[in-house]
């Protein structure tokens, strides 16, 4: 609760930075662009946030992301599949790499950290070789009305914010209040508990990296209706940091077991918002990562001292 | 032995008059509890002061503030008639205070010798630093003496709770100290570990030691206190002394009234019913068994299991649960075969295991006492895939209310509850649930007397509902108790089975011990 609070109160303090910090940071148009972009990530850290809370980690998101992008786009472009064929191929191809992290940490008990960290190199690397390091950028002409759509609103709010919304419905219900949730809580907490208490550990850790893959291969659709191109050697790159940051800064922890769907949105809002602001201050790119990184890092310094001042009153 | 002051006699006269250690007035809040309210405690060398009450009575918060784990709100905390500041284990260590507590506090991915003296190493190689071998055999010394006979080599995870426990004392005994506190030392020890410690407890103590000894079983308390400090809610119920230190007196002073009956077991009538409902034949779970084991469960009795430590009585329990492999072997329930790769189908079948190290196996600390309690459950509290709080807090409440739990809330996270209130936890979490086969692995460890009853009449009413029940105990009392029959081990097999009518400590013993009845 007490962490909750901490992260709506960093998220209004950034947001109210933001709003100071240049004239036209109030306009509707800046709303929309960061109600835009925050739909868009924030289904990236859901997905790293869900698989977190179960104690796993997924390193590979950002190639994923790549791979995805390229076999959308080649579908598409060269072979002239329909977007519907080509869409469902993309969500199955994550499906199958979740299925197959899942399996590889529960059966041979490998360490997810490691798995993920191989799918990082593989998956761009099959990436660049399809395509021959080419970039895809006839796209846009095969999409069709779908990214008007996609960039557009409905009732004034962005379409990616109103996905977003869906998933945050769904996650809440799925993560708080359902039977799964739990589970996912008890098996990131103490997995051998979870275990004694017959909750098949297996089923729900690979459910988890499934969760994360296919999350993580909706995105990659979307964010091809947001900039219909693919450039094979930089698409999605360090995508999966971006969303590791967001989901631990809104409180999830790498020891697994806690975090919110709340937080993880609320951690995305507040390094979108530090996005938009370097934008606006005109600091270079070059900066945005150092001032991401010094967040995070006194992010999780607070978050720790809190934890300590707790224990010190309490011995667990 | 002129100046052991032995029992019975007026000891206070030949002890010294200033006492090793000596608490004034301490107090401790936690939220939503007083945990220890204006307590005084004194102990003097050469003495064994033994702290009893119920769980949750304050205790181990009270040695926690004595080893300079948590300050007191209030009070003072005197070290040979002088007033001391204990800010951190450091500070307690440097005034000679060693305190064992509770629960284990080691080192998984260390070995036993460097648990031992981890923190301590002794080191060559000067500004290498680099760690002496000469470590393993001190360790092993200290580990003889107390019986403990792994090699000092082994990881510390890959012990036994009881063996870790073994490792715990020596790494307090090799600390030279002035007071010794140990907190439920033998709480997973057997009858033999159990002797051998008290022998060293004794020896201690005529080298002038003072000792602190709190336990929940009074048998032991009778046996090695010359004095009995008795907390009930935070605060001081009484003291024994000497020829006074009797198990209905003790009892008499923790509960605040008469307990009259401990034992419950009613034996059935009329002979159990003659089909087994569990058939466990020819089991094998490690290639180092020469021969597996069988045994049956029928519906209606409870079997008791005793064994020394090692003696492989979890890894039965774990195997028939579904947690190790069978490597050989089958396993029916109602005659029908199992297939078990985890706890999940063993569950299904209607075996249910209590397991014996409740932080490791049985509690998700960080979660609710709530969450916990229906954490194996849910599927009962639960519809269509969504959690009904009502259901569940009803189902909690209920739980704790017929255990007493003794916790704040139901929201309280179990890794804050003393030790005996988290074990209740742990049997709330099952007992809601009614399997065809129930097993206990140390079933009450940590549990105060007055619970113990309480818990005992609930598994007697649950054997005659016609659960079959299988309890794993450590503890003889309690096994001679509440057996219907007993099944000894001795090194992973099967040492012999002995009837409720010819029940004794020897018998149990001679099989354990791999003698034949
Ligand atoms: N860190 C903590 N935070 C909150 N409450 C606590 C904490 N530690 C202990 N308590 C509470 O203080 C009370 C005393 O606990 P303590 O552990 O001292 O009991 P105990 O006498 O050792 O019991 P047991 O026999 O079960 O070990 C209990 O009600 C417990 O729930
Ligand atoms: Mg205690």
């Amino acid at each position: 609760m007490k962490k909750l609070l901490g992260i709506t109160l960093f998220l209004l303090v950034v947001y109210g930075a933001l709003m100071v910090s240049h004239e036209n940071a109030a306009s509707f148009d800046t709303h929309f662009l960061l109600g835009q972009r925050i739909g868009l990530y924030g289904i990236l850290s859901l997905a790293a946030g869900l698989l977190i809370v179960t104690g796993g980690i997924d390193l590979s998101m950002g190639s994923l992301v790549c791979l995805c992008s390229t076999v959308f786009g080649l579908l598409v472009v060269r072979y002239q599949v329909s977007i519907a064929l080509a869409f469902l191929a993309m969500i199955l191809l994550g499906g199958v790499v979740g299925l197959a992290n899942g399996l590889l940490v529960t059966k041979l008990r490998l360490q997810p950290f490691m798995v993920t960290l191989c799918g990082l190199f593989i998956f761009r690397s099959i990436a660049r070789w399809m395509t021959g390091e080419a970039k895809i950028d006839e796209l846009a002409q095969n999409l069709g009305p779908l990214p008007d759509f996609f960039e557009g609103a409905i009732a004034g709010m962005p379409v990616y914010l109103w996905v977003l919304l869906l998933l945050i419905v769904v996650g809440t219900i799925f993560l708080h209040f359902s039977v799964f949730g739990r589970y996912f809580v008890a098996i990131g907490s103490n997995e051998r508990a979870a275990r004694y208490s017959g909750i098949a550990t297996d089923f729900y850790r690979i459910f988890a990296f499934v969760l994360c893959s296919v999350l993580t291969a909706l995105y990659s659709f979307l964010a091809l209706m947001n900039s219909p191109s693919v450039a094979p050697s930089t698409t999605g790159q360090n995508d999966e940091l971006g969303a590791i940051a967001a989901a631990v800064l809104g409180g999830c922890t790498l020891r697994g077991g806690e975090g919110t769907i709340y937080g993880m949105i609320a951690g995305t809002a507040i390094i979108q918002i530090l996005r938009m602001m370097n934008t606006f201050w005109g600091i270079p790119s070059a900066v945005e990562g150092i001032m991401i990184g010094t967040i995070l890092l006194l992010g999780i310094i607070v978050d720790e001292l809190l934890r300590q001042r707790e224990r010190s009153r309490s011995v667990l | 032995m002129a100046h052991d002051p032995g029992r019975g006699t007026d000891f206070k006269s030949v002890l010294p008059s200033v006492p090793a250690i000596e608490a004034r007035g301490i107090s401790k809040r936690f939220p939503g509890v007083q945990a220890l309210a204006d307590v005084h405690l004194q102990a003097y060398p050469g003495e064994t002061l033994a702290v009893v009450g119920e769980n949750g009575a304050g205790k181990s918060t009270l040695m926690k503030i004595l080893g300079g784990v948590q300050p007191p709100d209030a009070g003072e905390i005197r070290v040979q008639d002088q007033p001391v500041a204990i800010h951190s284990v450091k500070d307690a260590e440097r005034y000679g205070i060693v305190v064992i507590h509770q629960e284990l506090n080691l080192a998984e991915h260390l070995d036993v010798a460097g648990n031992i003296f981890l923190g301590r190493e002794p080191t060559r190689g000067g500004i290498l630093r680099l760690v002496d071998p000469i470590i393993h055999e001190r360790a092993a010394a200290i580990a003889r003496r107390l019986g403990l006979d792994v090699s000092t080599r082994t990881m510390v995870e890959r012990l036994s709770v009881g063996h870790q426990q073994l490792v715990e004392i020596a790494r307090a005994l090799s600390l030279s100290s002035r007071v010794l506190i140990l907190d439920e030392p033998t709480s997973s020890l057997t009858e033999r570990e159990s002797a051998r410690l008290f022998d060293v407890l004794r020896e201690l103590k005529k080298q002038g030691l003072c000792i602190i000894y709190i336990s929940h079983r009074l048998k032991e308390v009778e046996e090695i206190a010359d004095r009995v400090s008795v907390l009930r809610d935070g605060r001081n119920a009484g003291e024994l002394a000497g020829a006074a230190i009797h198990h209905d007196a003790i009892v008499r002073l923790m509960v605040g009234r008469e307990l009259r009956q401990f034992f419950t077991r009613h034996a059935p009538e009329r002979p159990v019913r003659e089909t087994p409902i569990l058939e466990a034949s020819n089991v094998r779970w490690s290639a180092q068994q020469q021969e597996g084991v069988s045994f049956q469960l029928l519906s209606g009795e409870i079997v008791g299991m005793a064994g020394l430590m090692g003696a492989g009585r979890s890894e039965l329990a774990e195997t028939i649960f579904g947690v190790r492999t069978l490597r050989t072997g089958e396993i029916r329930v109602s005659g029908r075969r199992l297939k078990l790769k985890s706890p999940a189908q063993a569950i299904a079948a209607g075996i249910l295991l209590v397991p014996e190290d409740r932080r490791v196996q049985g509690l998700v600390l960080s979660n609710s006492v709530q969450h916990n309690i229906s954490l194996a459950s849910l599927n009962t509290v639960s519809r269509m895939g969504l959690v009904q709080p009502r259901r569940e807090c009803e189902l909690a409440q209920r739980m704790v209310d017929q255990l007493r739990v003794r916790t704040p809330s139901l929201q309280q996270l179990v890794g804050l509850l003393s030790g005996g209130n988290q074990q209740k936890v742990v049997l709330a979490k099952w007992l809601c649930r009614t399997p065809t086969v129930l097993i206990l692995d140390e079933p009450t460890r940590g549990i105060d007397v007055g619970a113990k009853a309480e818990i005992y009449s609930l598994i007697d009413q649950l054997a005659r509902s016609g659960m079959a029940i299988w309890m794993i105990s450590s503890d003889l009392e309690e096994i001679l108790g509440m057996s219907d029959r007993v099944l000894v081990m001795h090194e992973g097999r099967l040492a012999g089975e002995v009837a409720r009518s010819e029940l004794s400590e020897e018998a149990i013993m001679r099989l354990a011990t791999g003698g034949a009845l």
